[in-house]
């Protein structure tokens, strides 16, 4: 968000002539955007929060009846299920997928053979719809002839067919994988772009220094990468824990309820059980984890940045 | 991110003391890792190929065959999808509604990220902090209060409904990439042409926009690859069969509760893929620097 240091310094000379008329002609040339986005995002938000406070069904209107919706889900246990289920996918995938997408990263960081082919090729599952790769894992995960169950059983390392996406706990770890799955490209590859930006003299002087591979990594490669990690890390956290396609597709929220998050239970709830009210309370209570997780990448890694920043 | 911003990319020196490194150690620590990573990356595509073409047979006896491999091939599941389901329907309307999307965003968010970056209006950054917010708002706590209006606009399973809501989550995206990417050209050009008497739209359509065509590329083939994907919104405003787009169509249609036809489904999985994989092979580079591009600013 760095403000063009040049732009600022020069403007005045020419263009100050011009600013009576440059507020009316911003405000012309926002206009289509920001019609867009009010109306179909700002205006939104705000009914979908009015909406939690109403008990508004599909085909009636509802009035307005406080806060029994949040009441109501406070005392439901599915909701807390899909709370604790949305943190657990959330954490674990993330973790995982930032562990997994800084090694390939790394490893694609490398002097390699046919480099850009490969950096072409891992990206794949992130550019193909979703739900059309979950409905491949969906078959990958089928229970009498799942590809994993029979390869497994070839190699001798398991007796009978594991059932993926039967049982809550190997559901939980199917979801996670196949999630995990979809989103170390995104993570390797701009991990990858922020890698590239480190220059190599200092991993040179480091090692004129007599630094070992682990000390370039810890000390040199983690510091610079920190803002993109931050930022990164974010967007990921928030895909992941807003997700719903891959649910949908691979267990509908279940078994038992054991998969389903705060978007697929908000879908049940208020688009296939007609409840819009219900459903929107919950959409609304993912908010303050939203917020949560912004805030606490924002201040808590673009703080370290600033001491790094800062000198030590 | 300035003192990173400095040192452009070192592509020509990568690898740097990569030599330093002998070729056993290597194996290990890189190219055995990366063998693992692209296997298991490209498996799904593997396996969803070789089950489109595998005969209903082959697909279910592990005992004979093995699943690995297809013994004969066919082509039954791609002619049953392309002449006894409405599948071709459904992928002209992902093309239709993505490419409206695309354009319409691509508009407004040239237009907006001109205004915010290069006529700078009073308020201009508290406007760009916005668009970049509006871009964390996800599509999952959006659904249920559009999908009210859409109802009450009378949009409810038209293509509108979908080539209006998208641009929420396009527009910012593109608006927060064309903004870099307008930054990065450089003023002096402008000011030219302002004292040559240029208004601001000849600004905008001859000097900028000529010069911003791989930002325009990038923007527009991730908006492109964003709406192809989208699945939330199409689920739940579209309710007619043959208005569907292939993400919800393939998943709701083809999936009969009884058999799974899982040919079918392989098949229309993967051709719902192709477009966008050869439009990504295509600009692999603009791709990468858009997805970049949005977190590196």
């Amino acid at each position: 968000m760095a403000v063009p240091s040049v732009a600022v310094q020069r403007r005045p000379s020419i263009l100050s002539r011009l600013a009576g008329s440059r507020n009316a002609l911003g405000l012309g040339f926002m206009l289509p955007a920001a019609a867009l986005l009010l109306v179909f995002l700002t205006y939104p938000l705000g009914l979908g929060v009015w909406l939690g406070f109403t008990d508004t069904r599909i085909g009636r209107p509802g009035i307005y009846i406080g806060i029994e919706n949040y009441e109501y889900l406070w005392s439901d246990g599915v909701f807390w299920l899909s709370v604790f289920n949305t943190l657990l996918y959330t954490v674990s995938a993330s973790i995982l997928k930032f562990v997994l997408g800084l090694w390939l990263a790394l490893i694609l960081n490398e002097k390699l053979p046919f480099k850009s082919f490969f950096r072409a090729v891992v990206l794949l599952p992130w550019v193909v719809p979703t739900v059309l790769s979950a409905i491949a894992f969906w078959w990958i995960y089928d229970s009498q002839f799942s590809i994993l169950s029979w390869a497994l059983q070839q190699m001798g390392l398991i007796d009978h067919r594991i059932n993926f996406l039967g049982d809550p706990t190997n559901a939980r770890a199917s979801v996670i994988a196949a999630n995990v799955w979809r989103g170390i490209p995104f993570v390797a590859i701009t991990l990858l772009a922020g890698l590239q930006t480190i220059p190599q003299s200092l991993y040179e002087a480091a090692t004129l220094d007599g630094a070992s591979r682990w000390q370039l990594f810890r000390h040199v490669t983690l510091p610079l990468l920190t803002p993109i990690i931050a930022i990164t890390m974010t967007f990921s956290v928030l895909f992941t824990f807003t997700d719903f396609q891959l649910i949908y597709v691979l267990t509908r929220g279940g078994p038992v309820n054991a998969t389903h998050l705060m978007a697929t239970l908000s879908f049940q709830r208020g688009i296939a059980g007609g409840q819009l009210g219900e459903g929107a309370a919950i959409a609304v209570a993912m908010i303050p984890f939203l917020l949560a997780a912004i805030l606490f990448s924002y201040f808590g890694l673009q703080r370290r940045r600033w001491q790094q920043g800062g000198g030590d | 991110m300035a003192a990173i911003k400095e040192v452009e990319r070192l592509d020509t020196d990568e690898g740097g003391m990569g030599y330093l490194q002998s070729l056993p150690r290597k194996v290990v620590t890189v190219y055995l890792p990366l063998l693992v990573f692209v296997i298991v990356l490209l498996f799904p595509f593997y396996w969803m190929t070789i089950t489109a073409v595998k005969p209903n047979v082959e697909m279910t006896d592990y005992v004979n065959y093995n699943p690995f491999w297809v013994v004969h091939p066919t082509l039954e599941h791609i002619r049953y999808l392309l002449f006894e389901t409405s599948y071709p329907g459904w992928l002209l309307n992902t093309v239709i509604i993505s490419t409206a999307s695309t354009f319409l965003s691509l508009l407004a968010a040239v237009l907006a990220a001109y205004a915010i970056e290069r006529l700078r209006f009073s308020g201009a950054r508290q406007v760009g902090l916005a668009v970049f917010l509006a871009y964390l708002v996800p599509p999952s706590i959006l659904f249920i209060p559009l999908s009210v209006m859409v109802f009450n606009l009378g949009l409810y399973d038209t293509p509108f409904a979908l080539i209006l809501t998208y641009p929420t989550f396009l527009i910012p995206f593109c608006t927060w990439l064309l903004m870099g990417y307008f930054r990065s050209i450089p003023f002096e050009l402008e000011e030219c042409a302002l004292i040559d008497g240029a208004s601001r739209w000849q600004i905008l359509t001859k000097i900028l926009l000529p010069l911003s065509v791989p930002g325009l590329i990038s923007a527009g083939i991730f908006a492109f690859t964003l709406s192809w994907n989208e699945f939330i919104y199409a689920l739940t405003f579209i309710q007619s069969s043959e208005k569907k787009t292939v993400p919800v169509g393939v998943l709701t249609e083809l999936v009969r509760s009884d058999v799974y036809e899982w040919g079918a489904l392989m098949a229309g999985a993967l051709i719902g893929s192709l477009p966008v994989v050869v439009l990504y092979s295509f600009f692999v580079e603009h791709y990468v620097s858009s997805m970049t591009g949005a977190v590196k600013e």
